[in-house]
C-alpha cells in the first residue's frame, strides 16, 4: 500500500493530484466521483459580474491550446450561494480560486470567500488576461509582496500564489510572495502566447493574445517549479502540461509536493484518475513507501541554479 | 478508461462517458460527406437523446494532429443494435483523420453531451428546416417525432441533389419531405418562405426546428414571430471540454431582456429560436 498523501502547509491531502483552476467545474461529477481528487479547485473569479472576452476564446497550437477566456464571473454572491455549496457534499479540501483588478478588490474578495467550507484561497495574481497587455501583479517581486500583503491581511485561511511565468524574475516573485505572507506557491499559470491565421491574418483568438497550456508549456512550468522550490521555504504545487503520471513524478522530483492539471482533462476527461492510478502503480512497482520520498529529490548537484542560468543564457 | 457505468459521481450515477468505441464502418456518403457507425453499449445509446453531441478524440492519422476535441452532434442512436452514427462533412484536421479510420479501429468518443432538443405535448405539426449537415443534427429528432406520433414536415435544402442527404431517413419515418436545392434555383429565401407560409396556412406548422444556416434562422425567427410559432435552433461553437468547465465556447443571446453568454455545450447546443441571435 502506497502512501499517496501530502501535506500543504497543513492542510493535508489524500493525493498530489489536484485540477487547476478553469479546467474543473461541478459539472465533472457527470464523468466521475470527485471525491478521489487531492483537491478541488475552482474557476478563478472575480467580485463583481465579469463578461469574459470575445470568441474565439480558444485555438489550439501544435500539441498544445491557447485561451483568452477572461475569467467570466457571476460575482461573489451567486458563488457563495451556488458553488460552495455544491462541493461541500465531499470531504475533499475545497480551494477557491479569486483575481481582483484592484488590490482593494482583490482583498474585499478575499475576507468574503473565508467562509466554512473553504479550505485554502487559491490568489491569482496572475492572470495574463485580466490587465491590458498581460500586466499581472506577479510579474515583480514588489507587486507581489505588497499585493500578498494586503491578501494576508484579508484572510486566517491558506494563501496559494499561483504565480506567472510571464516574468524575468521567478527566484525573486518567489521570495516575494512567501515574504508577503503566501502558504504555498502555484507554478504556474499560462505563458502569454499568440497565434495567427495566415489566409484571413487576423489573430485566432478574440482577445488577440492569450495563454499557452498543454504539453509545450511543461518545460518552461518544470523550470519555474525547480526554480520556486530551491528559492522559497513553502510547499510548491506543480501545474504546467502535466499529462500523465510521468510528468507528476518529474515534477515532484524537481520538488513540487503536489501538482494541478489542467488542459489534459479536456483531451481526457478521467484525465485526473488514470495519472492517479498510474501514479500509485509506479510508485509500487518502484518500492517506494511514500510519494513524499519522492518530493525535491532531483539530483542537480546543489549547483547555484542562479549563476547557472546566467551561465546557459551566455 | 477507469469509469465505469457502476461508479458513483458524488451522489449520482454518470451521465456522459468517455470510451473507445469500434469502428462499425466508416463510408462515403457522397463527394462531400461521410458516415461513422461506431459499435456502442446500449447503456449509453439508451442517455442520448435528439440534439445532443459527443466530444470526439480525432485519431493522430494521415499527418494531421488535432489537439483538442471536436464535438459532433449524433446523427443516429439505436440500442436495440448497439449503434452510434455520425454524420460529417470531411473539413478541418480532426474530421480529415476521422476520415482514415476503418472497420475494427477504435475511437474515443465523450458524451452524450448538452441540452437536448423538446417536443412540447400541443407540438402535433413539427417543421425541420434545415441545410447541408444540419441535418444530420435534426435526423434523431425526426425519429423521435415518429415515437411520439407527431406529423412532421422535412424542408431540406442543399447545393445540389446529390447533397441531400437524409431524405430516405426523414421519409421512411414517414415525413413529409420538400427538397430545395440551389442547382434547381429552389432554395432561395424567397421561395423558402413561400413553402413555410404555406404550411402554416395550412395548420401544418405548430413548431420549427433548424439547425446550420444562419439566414434559415432568421426566416424561421421572423415567421415564428408573425404567426406566434415558437421554434429551436441547434448551433454550433468552437469548443474545448465539452461539458461546461472551460467556459469557451459561449454566444450571445436575449434572454430576460438582456444580452448574455450562454455556453453551447451545456446551455445549447439545443436554444429556443426566439433567443437566439443570428450571426
Amino acid at each position: 500500500m502506497v502512501d499517496l498523501s501530502v501535506d500543504i502547509a497543513g492542510l493535508k491531502l489524500k493525493n498530489p493530484i489536484m485540477p487547476a483552476s478553469g479546467t474543473f467545474s461541478e459539472e465533472l461529477a457527470e464523468v466521475f466521483d470527485l471525491e478521489q481528487l487531492g483537491a478541488h479547485v475552482t474557476k478563478t473569479i472575480t467580485r463583481d459580474w465579469r463578461d469574459g472576452n470575445p470568441t474565439p476564446r480558444v485555438c489550439e497550437v501544435n500539441g498544445s491550446m491557447l485561451n483568452s477566456i477572461g475569467i467570466p464571473s457571476k460575482g461573489v454572491g451567486a458563488f457563495l450561494e451556488k458553488v460552495v455549496p455544491f462541493f461541500q457534499r465531499y470531504e475533499t479540501p475545497l480551494v477557491v480560486s479569486i483575481s481582483g483588478n484592484t488590490a482593494d478588490e482583490f482583498a474585499a474578495l478575499c475576507a468574503e470567500v473565508s467562509v466554512a467550507g473553504v479550505d485554502a484561497i487559491e490568489v491569482n495574481i496572475s492572470c495574463p488576461n485580466i490587465e491590458e497587455d498581460g500586466k499581472a501583479f506577479a510579474i515583480r517581486p514588489s507587486s507581489t509582496f505588497e499585493i500578498m500583503q494586503r491578501l494576508r491581511a484579508a484572510s486566517p485561511l491558506p494563501l496559494w500564489a499561483k504565480l506567472t511565468p510571464n516574468t524575468g524574475e521567478v527566484p525573486d516573485v518567489a521570495r516575494a510572495a512567501e515574504e508577503g505572507g503566501a502558504d504555498a506557491l502555484v507554478v504556474s499559470n499560462t505563458i502569454l502566447s499568440m497565434a495567427i491565421d495566415i489566409h484571413t491574418r487576423q489573430p485566432r483568438l478574440g482577445n488577440l493574445m492569450g495563454g499557452l497550456s498543454g504539453p509545450a508549456l511543461k518545460p518552461i512550468a518544470l523550470r519555474m517549479a525547480y526554480q520556486c522550490a530551491r528559492a522559497a521555504n513553502i510547499p510548491v504545487i506543480g501545474c504546467g502540461g502535466i499529462s500523465t503520471a510521468e510528468d507528476v513524478i518529474e515534477y515532484l522530483i524537481a520538488g513540487a509536493t503536489a501538482v494541478q492539471v489542467g488542459t489534459a482533462t479536456f483531451i481526457h476527461p478521467t484525465a485526473m484518475l488514470t495519472i492517479l492510478h498510474d501514479l500509485e502503480a509506479w510508485l509500487a512497482a518502484q518500492g517506494i513507501a511514500s510519494v513524499s520520498e519522492l518530493i525535491g529529490s532531483v539530483i542537480d548537484g546543489e549547483q547555484d541554479i542562479q549563476t547557472s542560468a546566467i551561465a546557459v543564457a551566455q | 478508461m477507469l469509469q465505469t457505468p457502476n461508479a458513483t459521481a458524488g451522489r449520482v450515477a454518470p451521465t456522459a462517458f468517455d470510451l473507445d468505441l469500434r469502428v462499425k464502418s466508416n463510408t462515403a456518403v457522397n463527394g462531400e460527406y461521410r458516415m461513422m457507425v461506431l459499435d456502442a453499449p446500449a447503456h449509453v445509446l439508451e442517455q442520448c437523446q435528439a440534439g445532443q453531441f459527443f466530444n470526439i478524440l480525432c485519431p493522430q492519422a494521415g499527418g494531421e494532429t488535432p489537439y483538442l476535441r471536436r464535438p459532433m452532434s449524433i446523427y443516429g442512436f439505436y440500442p436495440e443494435k448497439n449503434e452510434l452514427h455520425f454524420l460529417y462533412k470531411v473539413g478541418g484536421a480532426g474530421t480529415r483523420a476521422m476520415a482514415t479510420l476503418g472497420e475494427n479501429d477504435s475511437l474515443t468518443v465523450f458524451g452524450p453531451l448538452g441540452t437536448p432538443f423538446t417536443i412540447e405535448p400541443d407540438w402535433n405539426h413539427l417543421v425541420l428546416v434545415a441545410r447541408g449537415v444540419g441535418l444530420a443534427t435534426l435526423a434523431p429528432l425526426a425519429l423521435e417525432a415518429k415515437r411520439l406520433g407527431r406529423r412532421l414536415t422535412a424542408v431540406c435544402s442543399a447545393r445540389h441533389p446529390d447533397y441531400l442527404m437524409s431524405i430516405d431517413l426523414f421519409e421512411g419515418l414517414g415525413a413529409k419531405v420538400v427538397a430545395l436545392t440551389d442547382a434547381e434555383g429552389t432554395s432561395a429565401p424567397d421561395n423558402l418562405e413561400k413553402v413555410l407560409e404555406g404550411l402554416i396556412a395550412e395548420g401544418r406548422a405548430d413548431a420549427f426546428y433548424t439547425c446550420g444556416s444562419n439566414r434559415i434562422l432568421r426566416l424561421l425567427q421572423k415567421l415564428g414571430e408573425a404567426h406566434g410559432i415558437p421554434g429551436q435552433v441547434a448551433l454550433e461553437q468552437q469548443m474545448a471540454c465539452g461539458i461546461g468547465m472551460c467556459q469557451c465556447c459561449v454566444r450571445k443571446f436575449n434572454r430576460d431582456g438582456k444580452v448574455v453568454n450562454l455556453r453551447v455545450c451545456r446551455e445549447g447546443p439545443v436554444f429556443d429560436m426566439a433567443e437566439a441571435i443570428a450571426w
